[in-house]
């Protein structure tokens, strides 16, 4: 164990925290007021705050301190929640992940990030008259005194109930410099009357070594108030007169010691355990091992399977039979192996109401969000990287899409505009839906946005769900006012972008007036792909599905030789640059005539759209991914590398690689322009 | 034999925190996150100090200390409470309940040593 690994500790254990703060706080803005909701938000700031300061993170101690002093004064009920509260604790909590951000990339945080909330919170928890911050007590001040120290110490009988033992407080004291010890027995009844837990004897200690003051006084931190101490400079006669008395310099005698106070029943009650599956925390690199590990296993079944396959079926009926049962057992193991590395989405969704609070609260609408589905799991990876393209989504559906009440009611709808955010498994992927009942696409004006744009040919007929696809061009926006709810045009591209990165796709229907529906279709997880198998030569290639746009076989007055480009396929009036993966690879024997082959269409980030060249499609399957990055090195246009049935390896194509080498062309109808910065 | 230690805290980070320190100091360090799995572990795994934070889950420090002392076998034992200033009343039950000392967090981990061995002789 290492400072670094317990930093990564400290990050892991806090991204814990705060989506435990979050949930808290979903509750409480649902008005679920509970005691252990309070609770156990206070822990969550507490146990961040707590690690930063050992870390020296001062600027988030500071704000998790106020956020504390005020959960602290909601925990015992002297102030309740109000939803302006719940919103300045979610906004706190925000900062602290910034901050929390901030430290662990070792950037700097914007300068102010917190200052004002940490003053907000401060005050929330004044207003109510309380002490808005525990002023810590001033360092006494370390007086020295040159000759020694003196102590009269009489324990009660407190201190050895707590464990405390005068003679290690001696053994504390001699590690300041030689000391004396006189016993003072007087007190000491008849042994028949002796109280084995009582205290009855008293000390004096004659420290010489002028050591400082507050070492002397630290030894007896602990006891402070279980005894009676008094400490005096060794040679004077007059301890009054010469130390400026303080509290602290003689405590109270036991007579004046207010009696320990119980504390309420309430208080001292165990909090009630946060229902939580047993779970064991586990490497990710073991999983991944693992997963590894059972992708070829699934692998060489699948080959013996297949060289089975051509023996005579009656030859060796129990080893199909047995080579049958252990695909299926495969299959099987491989799909709970997966499983551990999912994650059930609730982490990212849990985040939306409170989106929608302060955004609808921002922009005057009314707005309901309906969850379904949250318990769905995803790979643990995808689930991170779903939070940013959702929330513009669903920023965009709140801006955009519902309309505000009053245009509601003219148009016939409720006031309350309904967002629906669902997930469910279908078939081996994980499809996210979000949909809303606003005023949806108005086609004619995307249309007509998109040929001011330059986007769209002034003639060009584009399909209703070609014109929906123009929103995903880069800089395309509609809105007519740059809000700052929805940004500046720079989303639905990157939205897209992202959720290509992670292997699925984003589509969107919409009927005017009615609403909009975005589906995310993603897949289980990345370590095994869609794909679609394609021939070429005697290779074969992986075509990862969500990049797929369509496959056909061209006609030959479509394809029209570009002088050095290549060659170029027309298609609906639109221009796409050929690639001959064979020439692009090497692959001797295949197809060279483009209308021999077949053209597989596929969508990259930049260059628009691209035709692939190969001799057949073969099917499509899941495939493992397998790195080659790690075995071997990067190879441009290939994302991986998987083992098929018949033991052949294969090549897995990475799409936005293969269409960096292309130049984009610049006959296309609709052309993506660069994203505005 | 090196002293046994038990640090309580549900916060992996301060558990974590405490064992590297003190086992770099050659005690014998184990973890529990909560009063209750602490008390569990106990029963059958003695120590000779134990660090318990206040805040947690399940069973709280206090809680766990005014157990453990209601015990004999626990009336000598030191206990350590790992306190915030902000919980000054806390540390003040937890002084009435039974803790030995307190350890102010973030600690110094020179203090936390030192803290420790003066509680444990």
């Amino acid at each position: 164990m290492s400072f670094d690994h317990l930093r990564a500790t400290y990050f892991e254990e806090c991204a814990e925290l705060l989506e435990s703060a979050y949930a808290q706080l979903a509750a409480l803005a649902q008005g679920r007021e509970d005691a252990d909701t309070v609770h156990a938000l206070f822990r969550a700031i507490h146990s961040i705050k707590g690690g930063g300061g050992a870390f020296g993170f001062g600027r988030l101690v500071g704000l998790a301190h106020a956020m504390e002093t005020l959960l602290d004064l909601l925990r015992d009920g002297t102030i309740a929640f109000t939803p302006e509260l719940v919103t300045l604790m979610l906004r706190g909590t925000d900062a602290l992940a910034d901050l929390l951000a901030a430290e662990r990339d070792g950037a700097a945080a914007p300068p102010g990030l917190e200052a004002e909330l940490t003053e907000a919170f401060l005050a929330a928890a004044a207003g109510t008259g309380a002490p808005a911050s525990p002023a810590a007590a001033p360092p006494a001040a370390a007086a020295a005194c040159d000759t020694g120290w003196r102590l009269r110490f009489r324990p009660h009988p407190a201190m050895f109930r707590n464990a405390n033992e005068p003679l290690l407080l001696v053994r504390e004291l001699r590690r300041l410099g030689p000391v004396t010890v006189a016993a003072d027995a007087s007190r000491l009844p008849p042994l028949e009357r002796l109280e084995a837990e009582d205290a009855y004897i008293a000390w004096t200690f004659e420290l010489t070594e002028p050591a400082p003051r507050d070492k002397v006084e630290e030894v007896f931190e602990f006891v402070i108030d279980d005894c009676e101490l008094e400490i005096e400079p060794l040679a004077a006669e007059s301890p009054v007169d010469l130390v400026p008395a303080s509290p602290s310099d003689i405590v109270a005698p036991s007579g004046e010691r207010p009696p320990p106070t119980r504390p309420p029943a309430e208080a001292a009650s165990p909090v009630r355990a946060e229902a939580a599956a047993p779970s064991v925390r586990v490497d990710v690199s073991k999983i991944d091992r693992l997963v590894n590990l059972v992708g070829e296993l699934v692998i060489n079944q699948a080959m013996l399977l297949q060289h089975a396959s051509i023996l005579p079926a009656d030859l060796c009926p129990g080893l199909i039979n047995g080579l049958e049962t252990l695909a299926q057992h495969s299959r099987e193991l491989q799909e709970g192996v997966m499983a551990i590395r999912t994650q059930p989405v609730k982490s990212v969704f849990a985040r939306m109401p409170r989106l929608v609070r302060e955004l609808s609260a921002q922009l005057g609408k009314d707005v309901r969000l309906v969850i379904t589905g949250e318990a769905t799991e995803i790979d643990k990876t995808v689930v991170e990287q779903l939070a940013d393209p959702l929330t513009h989504l669903l920023r965009n559906a709140l801006d955009h899409g519902i309309e505000t009440p009053d245009a509601r009611e003219a148009a016939g709808k409720p006031r309350q505009g309904t967002v629906h955010l669902g997930a469910e498994q279908r078939s081996g992927r994980i499809v996210i839906e979000l949909s809303d009942d606003g005023r949806g696409i108005d086609r004619a004006r995307v249309l007509a946005r998109a040929r001011e744009r330059g986007l769209v040919a002034a003639d060009a007929a584009l399909s209703e769900a070609e014109i929906d696809e123009l929103i995903f061009l880069p800089s395309f926006s509609t809105a007519a006012t740059v809000s700052a709810v929805s940004g500046r045009g720079v989303g639905m591209d990157v939205v897209r972008r992202n959720i290509q990165a992670l292997g699925g796709r984003i589509t969107l229907e919409s009927r005017f007036g009615q609403g909009s529906r975005f589906v995310l279709s993603l897949p289980l997880t990345l370590a095994v792909l869609d794909g679609l198998v394609v021939a070429v030569g005697s290779e074969a290639y992986i075509v990862p599905i969500s990049a797929i746009v369509e496959s056909l076989r061209p006609h030959v007055e479509d394809i029209h030789a570009v002088p050095g480009r290549g060659n170029v396929l027309a298609l609906r009036g639109a221009y796409i640059p050929l690639l001959p993966l064979h020439a692009r690879f090497g692959v001797p024997g295949a197809v060279t005539d483009p209308s021999c082959g077949i053209v597989v269409i596929v969508e990259t980030d930049h260059a628009g759209r691209l035709g692939l060249m190969v001799d057949e499609l073969v099917g499509q399957q899941q495939v493992v991914v397998k790195s080659i990055e790690a075995n071997y090195g990067q190879i441009g246009g290939v994302g991986g590398a998987t083992i098929l049935g018949d033991g052949r390896v294969a090549l897995i194509l990475d799409i936005p690689g293969l269409g960096a080498g292309v130049p984009p062309t610049t006959t296309r109808t609709i052309q993506p322009q660069p994203a505005l910065q | 034999m090196a002293k046994r230690v038990m640090t309580v805290d549900d916060s992996r980070t301060m558990r974590e925190m405490v064992t590297f320190t003190l086992r770099k100091a050659g005690f014998d360090v184990s973890e529990a996150e909560d009063g209750q799995q602490a008390l569990d572990v106990l029963k059958t795994a003695p120590v000779d100090v134990l660090i318990t934070d206040l805040n947690m889950p399940r069973m709280d420090g206090v809680t766990l200390i005014r157990a453990l002392r209601g015990d004999p076998k626990w009336r000598s034992v030191p206990i350590l409470m790992l306190t915030t200033e902000s919980d000054a009343n806390k540390k003040a039950e937890g002084k009435s309940a039974g803790a030995t000392g307190w350890l102010v967090k973030p600690f110094d981990p020179q203090k936390l040593i030192d803290v420790v061995k003066r509680v444990a002789g």
